[in-house]
């Protein structure tokens, strides 16, 4: 092919992915930021200011919801990464065959169903009149009914729910292609199961790790529907809060700086991880 | 010898269903030995070595090092190591931290520690590579690497699992010596498999060859090459010509033999229990196959074949010839005195009736 027909089929594949990265990512960001440098003086007058950034400084509940958020999504994630582990494991190095293309599809199946049913699922299972509830009841464990809806336990229980395959995919892949005579040297030279895990294992599957951790954490820190519907009163989500100021309180001038903020905030832990991992953006993501 | 021996084994027998890949299978390695298990692909030498790791666990048998039975301590705690196949240098760690990782398990002090790692390092020809990643090194600077990380534990019994295999013809030929030379040094017992005899034959003291999870004769390399005790192994072992006859007397260890186009020739007997009248195999090498031109030094015996081709390799230099339907080979020295071989002329091929094995041909 010719130089000239070579850059033009490279820019007809770039086209769609630059459109979606322009329109879709970048131009309503921007116009964010932009709205959330605006203060409203009047009805009809805007002004560039800081003042949306300063409520959140000091307004308690603005910042306390922002750690919350943050740290139980931090929470969740590591959660997600204990439990994933193990199944990863199985799936890439024990299972053979049919059963390991079963695993896999095990994982996958909760995720034909929508979001809200799948945390319907876990509301049929919780609430105080649930499954849960009444078998307790029934093998006389309990008194009364049991109310577990509602508390931080069945919000990181749904979340953790739903991130478990994004987690066990990139664990999965990296396990996959460890040799097996790795883990056989491990022993050879006198390493126990710890020592083992923690020196070879764990360095090799980093790169998994971090990935996974990486788009949990984003899918953690930015889902509404879960926090909204399994939390109580006092778990509160940030997204809830950004929600409520586009909506209900139609103001957008908040609601946008409180968006940046989170993305701030995902950025910067992102940013944190890997350098606390030692692992960089380009070889995490392949 | 015995039970004191590095490493003794017996009777030791491993299943997979009903296929016995290890099958009772004897052992006994004196301290400072280099010994090879050779056998095909398939014939158990794997699993067997498994079974030494600790990785397996024999469902007969006894496993012995040093005198201490073996068969329920697990792999990190036997005096034995292992040089894998692809190697198994952990990645994510430097070549210091290779070598390294068995003496911090040992909690073999920091500065002992690296002193150690450096010392074994200049041993096996690669001083100072200690900050090196194990993926920026050559093929045969990573095999001295794995060979390294082993050594400095001082282990009883080193296993090596075909390590050369990886490496291109010039390498290996060269990491043969080294591999003697490396085993003399440090002293240590080598337990080595490999399915490529010249590697069993260049670095052993000792040869096993291995078939259908039996061992077929085990002996040292010229031995093995001299007096192969079954077909297999005369076959296996070295180049063979194999022609196949029927059994006519046996006189003082020379057995007489009509081959299938009618030579009466003779050979060694190899086997015990050989009759007059049963089908029998001789087998002959290709360099004792003389050309005796006119006529065969007395009590040679000879036979006619048709030449096919002329393969010139140097040093190796052959001539494929056919009798009775069956290929021959034989050595073309290269210093003037072979013939010039015409294709599809009739030669005649004679040999020492010493130099030749005969076998019973339904002997497994």
């Amino acid at each position: 092919m010719k130089p000239a027909a070579n850059r033009l089929s490279l820019w007809l594949l770039l086209t769609p992915f630059l459109l979606w990265i322009v329109l879709l990512v970048l131009l309503p960001h921007l116009q964010m930021l932009r709205v959330s440098l605006q203060v409203r003086e009047s009805w009809d007058t805007l002004e560039w200011g800081l003042q949306q950034y300063q409520n959140f400084f000091t307004e308690s509940y603005y910042w306390r919801t922002f750690l919350r958020t943050g740290a139980m999504s931090l929470f969740t994630t590591f959660l997600t990464l204990i439990i994933a582990f193990p199944i990863a494991w199985y799936i890439a190095r024990l299972a053979r065959g049919r059963s390991k293309s079963v695993l896999f599809l095990a994982c996958l199946i909760p995720f034909w169903a929508s979001e809200l049913v799948r945390t319907y699922g876990w509301m049929i299972l919780l609430r105080e009149s649930g499954l849960f509830s009444s078998w307790l009841q029934a093998l006389g464990w309990v008194d009364g009914p049991v109310e577990m809806l509602y508390n931080d336990v069945a919000v990181i229980i749904g979340l953790v729910y739903n991130a478990l395959l994004f987690m066990v995919v990139p664990l999965v892949t990296t396990l996959d292609g460890m040799d097996e005579n790795l883990v056989e040297a491990g022993y050879d030279l006198g390493g126990g199961h710890g020592t083992v895990l923690r020196e070879i294992v764990v360095p090799w599957a980093m790169p998994g790790i971090v990935s996974g951790c990486i788009v949990v954490f984003m899918l953690t820190l930015g889902s509404y529907l879960t926090p909204v519907l399994m939390g109580g009163k006092d778990s509160a989500w940030f997204t809830q809060q950004i929600f409520t100021q586009f909506i209900t309180r139609f103001n957008w001038e908040q609601g946008a700086a409180l968006g940046v903020l989170l993305l701030v905030l995902s950025s910067v832990i992102v940013w944190l991880g890997l350098k606390v991992s030692g692992q960089s953006l380009r070889k995490v993501m392949g | 010898m015995g039970m004191d021996s590095d490493l003794f084994c017996e009777g030791l027998v491993r299943r997979f269903g009903s296929h016995a890949a290890v099958d009772h299978i004897a052992l006994d390695v004196p301290a400072g030995t280099f010994f090879s298990i050779l056998g095909p692909s398939g014939c158990g030498k794997t699993t067997l070595l498994r079974l030494l790791a600790g990785f397996d666990k024999p469902d007969e048998g006894d496993i012995h090092i040093r005198g201490r039975r073996m068969n329920d301590v697990p792999p990190n705690r036997r005096p034995v190591n292992m040089v894998f196949q692809h190697l198994a240098l952990f990645p994510t760690m430097s070549v210091g931290d290779n070598i390294g990782y068995g003496l911090k398990r040992r909690k073999v002090p920091v500065a002992e520690r690296r002193k150690r790692v450096a010392r074994v390092l200049e041993q096996v020809g690669l001083p100072g590579l200690e900050n090196r990643d194990p993926q920026a090194l050559s093929g045969g600077q990573r095999q001295r690497v794995a060979l390294a990380r082993c050594l400095v534990l001082e282990p009883t019994l080193l296993l090596l699992d075909e390590p050369l295999g990886a490496l291109d013809l010039k390498l290996r030929e060269q990491m043969k010596v080294e591999l003697k030379h490396l085993q003399k040094q440090f002293g240590t017992t080598f337990v080595y498999i490999t399915h490529d005899q010249s590697e069993a034959m260049v670095m052993s003291d000792q040869v096993a060859v291995m078939r259908d999870g039996r061992f077929n004769q085990v002996a040292p390399p010229e031995q093995l090459y001299r007096e192969p005790a079954t077909p297999f192994v005369a076959g296996f072992v070295g180049d063979n010509n194999r022609l196949r006859g029927e059994l006519v007397s046996i006189k003082d260890n020379l057995a007489e033999m009509r081959l299938d186009d009618g030579c009466l020739v003779q050979g060694r007997v190899a086997s015990e229990a050989l009759q007059a009248g049963q089908r029998a195999e001789l087998f002959i090498r290709p360099e004792s196959l003389v050309f005796p031109g006119s006529a065969p030094a007395s009590g040679f015996s000879s036979m006619q074949a048709n030449v096919r081709t002329t393969l010139f390799d140097g040093a190796n230099s052959r001539v494929e010839a056919e009798n009775g339907g069956q290929p021959v080979y034989a050595r073309l020295p290269q210093d003037g005195s072979a013939p010039r071989l015409a294709i599809d002329s009739t030669i005649q091929l004679a040999w020492d009736p010493v130099l030749a094995r005969v076998f019973g041909a339904d002997n497994p």
